[in-house]
């Protein structure tokens, strides 16, 4: 091999690179946060069930009622019916239970790193302390 | 083959580097629409499209303008253009290249570009415009490097390409179409409500694009030693004169149907880029300089005794090719917003961190191009030896 | 594939041809038949629309653009002096002099009351709408109702809908329309409304016949705050309700009408 020693050193810095997010994090370990909610009781769905498809859901309710002007949701499994609205109005919107959105969006949001963009519009629930 | 762009002499890698430099600047420009927004643009609520977008209309022309080298030589077989049809190739493919980045950053929310293909909307000029504008890059890509890589073989190109270059010469006429029509079908904006755009848009870049590349060949006799050869440059010559001609006799019917029916929604926006509308006129030297530029090409064209001279051609190229710059890289979208739906006149001028980006584009399309242009040279050099 | 079957296609084909033929002969033959001299325009379905009074407008009141642009989050764009920032402001509905609202039915001998009566001009929520029909990502769309809405999530900010509306209805968020440093505040100083969500940076935006409040059997918030009752709302296709009395009762125009676009706002001079 040519120049065998460049081509090992760059290969070598090249990988360091690449995999700096994974060393680059070692030893500073976080807890998996535990979403804190306000208030008791149950959600559209079960809570397995909304943490694993709470954004598809959230993806649909906003077409639907945009597109559709279709703004109420019958839970599959409660059959209980609640406002399609992230916003503080209505009773049965999503920030009337889910008051706290550093505790409760925020915290699983920046664990894994994703960025939804809801709050660039729509109005954050204002924490009560 | 590429890796023949990596070894040049001093001068090539100055200029190189002074490209890299201007997409630095214009990608550090850009930051700053991400950063505060299109505010930072010169453009507004009434002339809400501005540089970049003439630029996507004008450099779509330039892309199509290869089809003027691909069709006399495989459809008629003129050997003459066998040197540099690969030159017209490769100049589309970095025009279509920059058009599409002046697509993207001219959008407000370019992270969802996708969207276009997302949520499909046949019924969108658009729509078809980003997918003719793909289809045609991949064209481009795929028959011209297919063709060099035959000649660095010296062998003949294999017979399959055939079908994607004959492809490709209805479909370049299709992307300037299809960009003509995104203006073409618009209710209540006279200046672009003719049905006479997508004609004068194939004219003026059948002018502009082959007298950008009588332009290249010039310089790249100068500074390689690559040599399209006289026949070929005079019969772009030729090309570059009927289309300049073509053009103007369009200008001229745009001008007699708005003034002769005196109709004042299509008079509006000529008044206003030749004399000016409301007392605002910050587009007229533009305009008359390009139909001066324009004329003054033309003069020089028409005799061929005078194309004929290098010089005297090099000099009707740059007039040409600047005239249709302004005309559809300035006034063409810019004046088609004047006067607003109110009848208002709202001035526009390019926002300094709009001028970098476009000039950061221009660049990075300069770059490709050089990229291209130099695998190509060295290939046809080494198939020569 | 056998014989038969081919043979059957090419019929098939043919027929189906001469088929569309006869329909569109029929087509065109009722149509000459129907309406001689009047637009023939479809009226079934549903087509909210709005009758603007321009006589009973006042000058000086400003009722229905302030409480528009106040529930729906519109930031007050104002130049450094206090005029308004034409470059980068938004509006919904807004007031125009009558010569530039309907520049084509003013002249040098229209009373000079018409001529520079502010009218309120607003989206028309047109029955072809033209910014529907460029949008490439269906971000902007025609509701069943015939409202033209936007969808603020999928808008790629392109921009094609504002070249393509012929009325000037339609505003770009050029910059973030919330005052960063003044959370709870839009740029230009009103309060954010939180029953309504902000737009962000890089989407156009308009009115959108207060879609959010007829979802509650509410009439729009401009139709509702008029002191003079100068603005009525209803559906166009609907011959019992109060805007097809309105305009029984009254003369009106639209913007622009030559365009074919249909607009769903009319005005009484």
């Amino acid at each position: 091999m040519y120049d065998a020693g460049k081509i090992i050193t760059g290969l070598v810095i090249f990988v360091g690179i690449v995999t700096y997010p994974i060393w680059g994090s070692l030893g500073g370990s976080v807890n998996m946060p535990e979403p804190v909610v306000n208030k008791s009781g149950t959600c559209v769905e079960s809570a397995e069930y909304m943490r694993a498809n709470h954004m598809q859901i959230l993806d649909e309710w906003r077409d639907s009622v945009v597109r559709d002007n279709d703004r109420v949701y019958t839970s599959q499994q409660y059959g209980t019916k609640f406002d399609k609205s992230l916003s503080t109005t209505g009773k049965t919107s999503c920030t009337s239970c889910h008051s706290n959105k550093e505790e409760f969006c925020d915290a699983c949001h920046d664990y894994t790193a994703v960025a939804p963009y809801c709050w660039e519009c729509h109005i954050e629930p204002k924490e009560e302390i | 083959m590429i890796e023949k762009a990596l070894i040049g002499s001093r001068r090539y890698w100055t200029w190189v580097i002074a490209l890299l430099i201007l997409i630095a600047i214009g990608a550090y420009a850009y930051s700053q629409h991400l950063i505060h927004g299109l505010v930072v643009t010169g453009m507004s609520r009434d002339v809400s499209w501005g540089v970049y977008i003439a630029q996507l209309t004008f450099l779509v022309g330039v892309a199509a303008s290869a089809v003027m080298l691909v069709l006399p030589y495989y459809l008629h077989n003129y050997k003459k253009f066998g040197k540099i049809v690969i030159l017209g190739e490769f100049l589309a493919i970095a025009a279509v290249a920059m058009c599409m980045l002046f697509v993207v950053v001219d959008m407000g929310k370019p992270m969802r570009v996708i969207n276009m293909f997302l949520y499909p909307t046949p019924n969108s000029i658009l729509f078809w415009d980003a997918t003719v504008l793909t289809v045609y890059l991949g064209l481009n890509l795929l028959c011209g490097w297919v063709a060099l890589q035959a000649e660095a073989k010296q062998v003949p190109p294999p017979k399959w390409i055939k079908p994607f270059i004959y492809l490709s010469i209805p479909w370049a006429v299709s992307i300037h179409t299809v960009t003509a029509f995104l203006y073409a079908g618009i209710p209540g904006r006279h200046f672009w409500l003719t049905a006479i755009l997508a004609p004068r848009f194939l004219a003026s870049a059948f002018a502009a694009g082959p007298a950008l590349l009588i332009l290249l060949c010039l310089l790249l006799r100068k500074i390689s030693d690559f040599d399209a050869g006289d026949e070929a440059i005079q019969k772009l010559g030729t090309i570059v004169t009927y289309a300049a001609l073509v053009n103007f006799f369009f200008v001229g019917m745009e001008l007699f149907t708005a003034f002769y029916s005196n109709i004042p929604g299509h008079m509006h926006t000529f008044e206003y880029l030749f004399v000016g509308l409301h007392g605002k006129n910050a587009l007229a030297p533009m305009a008359w300089i390009s139909m001066l530029l324009g004329l003054f090409a033309i003069v020089l064209l028409i005799f061929p005794n005078l194309r004929r001279n290098t010089n005297i051609l090099a000099i009707a190229c740059i007039s040409i090719f600047a005239s249709l710059w302004i005309d559809k890289g300035i006034s063409l979208v810019i004046g088609g917003f004047v006067p607003n739906p109110f009848e208002r006149v709202t001035e526009y001028t390019p926002g300094f961190y709009e001028v970098l980006v476009t000039i950061g584009i221009y660049a990075l399309g300069a770059l490709i191009l050089t990229v291209l242009y130099k695998t190509a040279i060295e290939v046809k050099k080494e198939a020569a030896k | 594939m056998n014989e038969n079957r081919r043979d059957f296609l090419k019929k098939a084909g043919v027929g189906s041809l001469i088929g569309l033929g006869v329909v569109s002969a029929i087509n065109v033959a009722t149509e000459e038949e129907g309406k001689a001299s009047t637009r023939s325009e479809d009226t079934s379905g549903t087509r909210m629309g709005m009758v603007v009074d321009t006589r009973k407008c006042k000058e000086d009141c400003k009722a229905c653009l302030d409480i528009c642009h106040e529930i729906h989050n519109v930031p007050d764009l104002k130049m450094p002096d206090g005029s308004p920032d034409i470059k980068s402001e938004v509006k919904w509905i807004w007031k125009e002099p009558f010569h530039n609202a309907f520049p084509s039915k003013s002249s040098a001998f229209t009373s000079e009351s018409l001529n520079n009566r502010e009218v309120a001009v607003l989206c028309n929520h047109c029955k072809d709408p033209s910014c529907v029909r460029v949008c490439p990502t269906k971000a902007t769309f025609k509701r069943s109702d015939g409202i033209v809405l936007m969808d603020f999530h999928r808008c790629i900010g392109c921009r094609f809908c504002m070249a393509a509306c012929p009325y000037g209805s339609r505003s770009f968020n050029w910059q973030d329309p919330r005052d960063e440093a003044n959370s709870g505040k839009m740029i230009g100083g009103n309060d954010i409304n939180t029953e309504f969500p902000t737009r962000e940076r890089g989407v156009v935006e308009k009115c959108n016949f207060c879609a959010e409040r007829l979802a509650k059997n509410m009439i729009p918030a401009c139709v509702e705050k008029c002191p003079e009752g100068a603005l009525v709302f209803g559906d166009l296709n609907n011959p019992q309700s109060e805007i097809r009395k309105v305009l029984k009762e009254n003369n009106t125009i639209q913007r622009k009408p030559e365009l074919g676009t249909g607009p769903s706002v009319f005005y009484i001079v």
